[in-house]
């Protein structure tokens, strides 16, 4: 299977060019000095340095960071919380129903979400501000992270935990001692989709946030409406950056844990 | 105990910000629209006891529902969401299944790489990406330029705002959904297979459609239902790409909710969209549990 024919070469490099060249062309005017996004018209980083003195941006900013810190951190929690119970847990009332309200979200149509929420916060007279987005975003992501945590709790050997257990530990020790230094891998990147999923989110957000708060996405969708602008192409690159970084780093993070692992089965093999 | 309160947070929760926002929106879109706050009639009254419940109930009726059958907007923008889905669906297809072909076929050090390549772009801002289109199909944008300057075209074309636009933004965004699956089961094939067929005497492009594409099927469907599923309910796409001629419901509902301010007929709009999208989503899962099934 390892020969790349023309045909495999070529579909590569277009692909790839396709997936990259939007965002490499985006990259590059955004040091562009001219205020016409089309026309090239020499280099500047002038976009950046409006940009940091855009009080409404960095507002926005600040709250979509906020919101994404709280809601990434709670769904981590009520995520891990809910796959423990769906892989492990046994039979319990309305069990189906709670795995039917797992996976519903994911397929869900943001609109959907949105205005649903949206009627419940008025319904219970809610302010919407900072914390209704929080509510909102933890529930939908909360399922992401319940997907990707049981993913890995169904691979990994329950004997473990058993033992744990027949050696004194209570349900709530093994569970810190033995499990989750086991599924720390699937929680961290669970925690990381949870914050890049809120990060992102432009739907959701609209329909929860109240004039007191207004995410990123909402400011660079309200600016994008109007045309294409060097600020935004500023502010975007800034955003690619960081989320290239986080991912690389996560990955190799993740990646160096797992050899680890292998090596720590490898050496408990040997010495059996 | 404690088993009892780790089942319950969750739970709670998943009720209390799922279940019941979506009964409401059911309420509502069985309600009528009002110009109070808020914009709808009738509202629970429980102080009012059993008969405030029974005056409640008498006054919901399907008028908005009726609503969209008798405008022709509404069934206009589902048909044609469900049109656009499909057919950017078999579009990503085509653009997908050669790359992760490639992909599979790449040698094996590579491709944690281009695997890598693929899921980047899934990490950035989906509206970034919808926006880094903007620039380069717009009249005067980079696109434009370039087939101008190669002496392709004269005079330039309208991309940007069409439904073109949308398919190209749809193709760009969903990729990854579709490339991912697909590569998964391209990449577990046994590769001795494609030799015994090519020694039984299948031409290359013979052994390719009778052998690599029958057992890539799996991958093809988890990757269409991927694609197609959150498309018919897109927004950002139609609504920064799109026209006035870009009919979808996502769009529809968004501005029945924030410009037309009746929220009786966008909830009656969302209950119809799920109502649609309950048979490919249903599909789906069935599909998924067969494959379990098959693998296991």
């Amino acid at each position: 299977m390892n020969r790349l024919s023309w045909f495999n070469t070529v579909s590569l490099t277009l692909g790839f060019a396709f997936l990259y060249i939007p965002m490499i062309i985006l990259i590059i005017f955004s040091f562009n000095e001219s205020k016409l996004v089309t026309v090239w018209a020499g280099f500047s980083t002038k976009w950046y340095g409006e940009l940091v003195q855009n009080e409404a941006f960095l507002d926005a900013a600040w709250v979509t960071i906020r919101v994404a810190v709280f809601s990434s951190t709670l769904a981590t929690i009520l995520g891990t919380a809910a796959a423990y119970v769906l892989v492990r847990g046994k039979r319990f009332f309305g069990r189906t129903l709670f795995s039917g309200m797992i996976y519903a979200p994911l397929v869900m149509p943001e609109v959907i979400t949105g205005l649903s929420l949206l009627l419940l916060f008025i319904g219970i007279g809610l302010d919407r501000g900072i914390l209704t987005i929080v509510l909102a975003h933890t529930t939908f992501s909360m399922c992401f992270v319940s997907v990707v945590v049981s993913s890995r709790l169904v691979t990994f050997d329950k004997s473990l935990e058993e033992a744990a257990l027949d050696l004194g530990c209570s349900p709530a020790q093994a569970f810190g001692l033995v499990t989750l230094p086991i599924i720390a891998p699937a929680v961290i990147s669970g925690w990381l989709l949870a914050f890049t999923l809120s990060l992102d989110d432009l739907v959701i957000a609209s329909f929860t946030s109240g004039p007191s708060a207004t995410t990123l996405p909402i400011k660079i969708f309200s600016a994008v409406r109007l045309g294409v602008s060097p600020e935004i192409n500023a502010l975007s690159t800034i955003m690619i950056a960081v989320v290239t970084v986080g991912v690389i780093t996560a990955s190799l993070v993740t990646k160096r844990a797992m050899m680890r692992q292998r090596q720590d089965e490898q050496a408990a093999g040997r010495t059996e | 105990m404690r088993r009892a309160v780790l089942i319950a947070i969750p739970y709670v929760w998943l009720l209390a910000l799922f279940m019941v926002p979506f009964f409401i929106v059911l309420k509502i879109s069985l309600s009528d629209t009002a110009l109070a706050i808020p914009p709808y009639t009738p509202t629970l009254d429980f102080s009012a006891g059993w008969a405030g419940i029974k005056e409640f109930f008498s006054q919901l009726d399907l008028e908005n529902f009726v609503w969209l059958t008798e405008d022709d907007l509404y069934w206009k923008a589902y048909l044609s969401s469900v049109k656009i889905a499909l057919i950017s669906t078999f579009l990503t297809l085509l653009v997908g299944y050669p790359i992760a072909y490639g992909m599979a076929r790449a040698p094996e050090e590579w491709r944690p790489t281009l695997m890598m390549l693929v899921i980047l772009p899934f990490w950035t801002s989906f509206l970034i990406r919808v926006y880094a289109w903007m620039g380069i199909l717009s009249n005067e944008g980079y696109l434009n330029q370039l087939l101008l300057w190669t002496g392709i075209i004269s005079t330039p074309l309208t991309i940007l705002n069409t439904s073109t636009a949308v398919y190209i933004g749809i193709v760009y965004t969903y990729l990854p959904f579709m490339i991912l699956p697909i590569y998964s089961s391209l990449e577990r094939m046994d590769g001795s297979l494609i030799e015994a067929a090519e020694d039984l005497g299948c031409s290359r492009a013979q052994a390719f459609w009778l052998v690599t594409v029958p057992l890539s099927k799996p991958g093809i469907i988890a990757g269409c239902f991927l694609v197609m599923i959150p498309v018919i309910g897109e927004f950002v796409i139609p609504s920064l790409l799109g026209g006035s001629g870009t009919l979808m419901i996502g769009k529809v509902l968004w501005e029945e909710f924030f410009s037309n301010r009746d929220w009786p007929v966008a909830s009656a709009v969302a209950i119809v969209l799920l109502l649609i999208l309950v048979v490919p989503i249903v599909l789906f899962q069935r599909n998924q549990q067969k494959q379990a099934e098959a693998d296991g």
